[in-house]
């Protein structure tokens, strides 16, 4: 058995008053109010505070020219986020390697200010060869990773630090109809473990119905059999109820995405869509594609989720890999008593 | 290759016109759902005289019974109690922590009454600490235990603070949020009650003592907190008793004078002192005690550990060098730790083996003393034997002797009589 081990400093600062509150008692007491105190208050001060600090948020767009990736960006947004001119008549220069642009926009609607910066991602899978197209990418994300790590381990730091992780990154899947290509499983499958991929299949108009429901099903197939997880993940769903909220949006991953920024006519209505001689594709007509979902997922109601995943599973778990990498540098440790795994949690 | 277009310097971002409803709007009802479903946490800390009325106080403010413990006057030194609670409201949780200082200002020597206070505080801030730089952390589902607000009870002396008061506070006012009470305002007048205010108010200014502030940089309640502040300290009183007044049952205290009401602003500063902790300022509360009490901790913490941002030639520090540094003091506090263990040990196995010789010597001079003592024994037991042969022979001498004479006296006598003798003898 061994003699009485010396306590640390830590364990002592914490016993010294006599009882701290995680001893006190265990089973905490729950205690019932005898009238109105105003405690509920607090969710309207905490809207007040962060109307007033507003949100950020980073979206990323990853597909081969001509998907639809730009107008897709407008149509969320509502507004000329990508600087691209999109028309029939503009003519891209695809870059010979992967470039990453960025633009960043403050948006606000009903008194909410949005920081909003998109990345796009031109190149990608335009080459011949688009071996390790992905690397780009990977790297931007882990820059932004480490440029808030940075920032959180310094001595005086700043009071709010700004936030250019990615949260959410949209993949662009061609609407081919038939399985996923290897470049599209390559990249979903390196990306979805650090950060949130959200596939759509781009250009749905050229898919029937059914189509578009085989095509569903084979890509949800495939990502299962590859080990592929993708927003919203499984392993994060926090309750019973998020569980069943989410169930029903994975059924239906990949939404399938139609783009367009300019109105037209139906109905009397003014509505978003796409005009071809055999009809008018309103965008936000459910019946028609599914972008309100791709909108109501990324935006109405799952936006602080994606941020919050962003921050506590993905940053995390690079800060983890990164911390240990200083270990490889470190002398071997003294008369091999510590172990790694030791070091892991006792810094 | 990164290019970034439209590059924004803090906030002055390009803003861009929306055509439609996007949706983000629903951003702050997002957040606030997501806060709901963790819960909150809020952690008081009641410091004041035994007896002034924090329990009171607090179980007034949150309407319901908590702890009803009452402390001696007689403990040795001051102690802090922690407890804590759930709290529903709505849809709301709340996971409430008081911490009361048992024993405070009771001692004859109050030289050493604010340092468990301090160390308290301390501890907690040192734990979050400890947590956030662990490599594997789970901040989000952490349960926090730092102190959001301090509430000093002052005695309603009427004149001014005591030594003590300000001692403590201002031992406290860089660690946390302070909001001075006047407790059991009920037996100041007043009149007396505003002079007594603008005297603490002033003497606080005057030493220094940076107290809680309601912020004021919100439009929405920026005039009513500046109001507020405008009334430090609280005078308040604290009843979990009613009384019918008028129409209604109040909670109030009953004198044969008349009857205070604790919800009553005319009688006493209760309510405000509620709508400020509570209903408008308790997110503030949370946020200054992380974002400027926290961070100030961690900054010297930081520091006292040889930590720095920037280094010798004011470059700046890697993350590396940073983590390394903290791993070699960490071996180095090890290996220290390691030999104070090492030498205990041989200590003990020493101690053991001198306790087991003693032991081993003692046993053998037992077995020399047995070994003598039957030696002894047995030359006692030859000496006997040699004795008891002895007699044996001379015994067998006496018994042939004997039988030679009577073989002789056989030989002279007639035979009957020898037979007669022979009947006799057998």
């Amino acid at each position: 058995k061994l003699l009485g081990m010396p306590q640390t400093p830590r364990q002592i600062l914490r016993a010294s008053p006599e009882e701290t509150p995680r001893d006190a008692n265990p089973a905490n007491v729950g205690l019932e109010l005898f009238g109105y105190v105003g405690i509920e208050a607090v969710l309207d001060q905490m809207r007040i505070k962060t109307m007033k600090t507003g949100f950020e948020f980073n979206l990323m767009v990853v597909g081969q020219s001509g998907l639809g990736k730009s107008t897709m960006v407008n149509t969320l947004f509502k507004s000329k986020v990508s600087q691209k001119p999109t028309g029939p008549d503009y003519e891209e220069r695809i870059p010979k390697t992967v470039q990453l642009q960025s633009v960043t926009h403050v948006i606000e609607e009903k008194g909410v200010k949005m920081k909003l910066t998109v990345t796009d991602t031109p190149g990608f899978g335009d080459q011949i060869n688009n071996e390790n197209c992905w690397d780009p990418i990977i790297k931007y994300i882990n820059e932004q990773y480490e440029k808030y790590l940075r920032e959180e381990i310094l001595i005086s730091r700043k009071r709010k630090i700004p936030d250019t992780r990615v949260h959410s990154c949209v993949y662009f899947v061609p609407p081919t109809g038939h399985w996923l290509r290897p470049l599209d499983l390559e990249f979903m499958r390196r990306l979805s473990k650090i950060v949130n991929v959200v596939p759509v299949i781009a250009k749905a108009d050229t898919l029937t119905l059914e189509e578009r429901a085989e095509f569903k099903k084979r890509i949800q197939k495939d990502l299962k059999a590859h080990g592929i997880s993708v927003y919203p993940q499984e392993d994060f769903d926090d309750n019973s109820d998020d569980r069943i909220l989410n169930n029903k949006i994975r059924d239906k991953i990949p939404f399938a995405v139609v783009g367009a920024d300019k109105e037209h006519q139906v109905n009397g209505k003014r509505v978003l869509g796409r005009k071809t001689k055999w009809g008018i594709i309103e965008v936000e007509n459910p019946a028609h594609c599914e972008f309100p979902l791709l909108r109501d997922l990324l935006i109405r109601s799952h936006l602080q989720d994606l941020k919050d995943i962003t921050h506590n599973v993905h940053y995390e778990s690079y800060r983890v890999q990164r911390l240990n990498e200083s270990n490889l540098l470190v002398l071997s440790p003294i008369n091999g008593l510590l172990g790694k795994d030791e070091v892991e949690s006792n810094l | 290759q990164h290019k970034r277009s439209g590059e924004c310097q803090n906030d002055n971002c390009r803003p861009l016109s929306l055509s439609g409803h996007v949706g983000f709007d629903s951003l702050p009802d997002q957040l606030v759902n997501k806060s709901i479903n963790q819960g909150f946490c809020f952690n008081i800390l009641c410091i004041g005289e035994t007896g002034i009325g924090k329990s009171t106080l607090i179980d007034t403010l949150f309407n319901t019974s908590f702890d009803d413990r009452v402390s001696t006057h007689f403990q040795p030194n001051v102690r802090l109690r922690a407890q804590t609670y759930e709290l529903q409201e709505s849809n709301v949780r709340l996971k409430l922590t008081i911490v009361n200082t048992v024993g405070f200002g009771d001692q004859i020597n109050k030289e050493d009454s604010y340092q468990p206070i301090v160390d308290y505080i301390d501890a907690q801030f040192e734990a979050y600490l400890q947590e956030e730089l662990k490599i594997k952390r789970s901040l989000y589902n952490y349960h926090d235990t730092r102190i959001h607000v301090c509430l000093y009870f002052i005695s309603p002396t009427g004149h001014s603070l005591k030594t003590l008061d300000l001692l403590t506070m201002k031992n406290l006012d860089s660690k946390v949020n302070i909001i001075p009470v006047i407790a059991k305002a009920d037996t100041i007048s007043k009149t007396e009650l505003q002079k007594f205010k603008i005297k603490l108010m002033s003497e606080l200014v005057n030493n220094g003592v940076q107290i809680y502030q309601f912020p004021t940089d919100d439009e929405t309640i920026s005039k009513i907190n500046a109001t507020m502040n405008g009334h430090l300290p609280f005078a308040v009183v604290g009843s979990m008793e009613e009384m019918k007044v008028g129409n209604k049952m109040v909670k109030a205290r009953q004198y044969p004078w008349g009857i205070v009401q604790v919800e009553n602003e005319n009688h006493c500063d209760f309510v405000k002192l509620r709508e400020m902790l509570i209903c408008t300022n308790m997110e503030d509360l949370r946020e200054q005690t992380h974002a400027r009490h926290y961070e100030l901790y961690r900054r010297c913490k930081l520091e006292e550990m040889g930590f720095r941002d920037t280094g010798p030639e004011n470059k700046p520090v890697s993350l590396q060098e940073t983590y390394e540094a903290k791993r070699h003091e960490f071996f180095g506090e090890l290996q220290r730790k390691e030999e104070e263990m090492r030498q205990m040990f041989v200590q003990r196995v020493k101690e053991k083996e001198a306790i087991l010789k003693e032991a081993e010597r003692e046993l053998q001079a037992k077995f020399e003393h047995l070994k003598r003592l039957h030696q002894e024994e047995r030359m006692k037991l030859e000496e006997k034997r040699k004795l008891l042969e002895d007699d044996m022979i001379a015994f067998n001498k006496r018994k042939a002797a004997t039988e030679l004479l009577q073989a002789q006296a056989f030989a002279s006598t007639p035979s009957v009589s020898l037979k007669k003798d022979k009947d006799r003898k057998k």
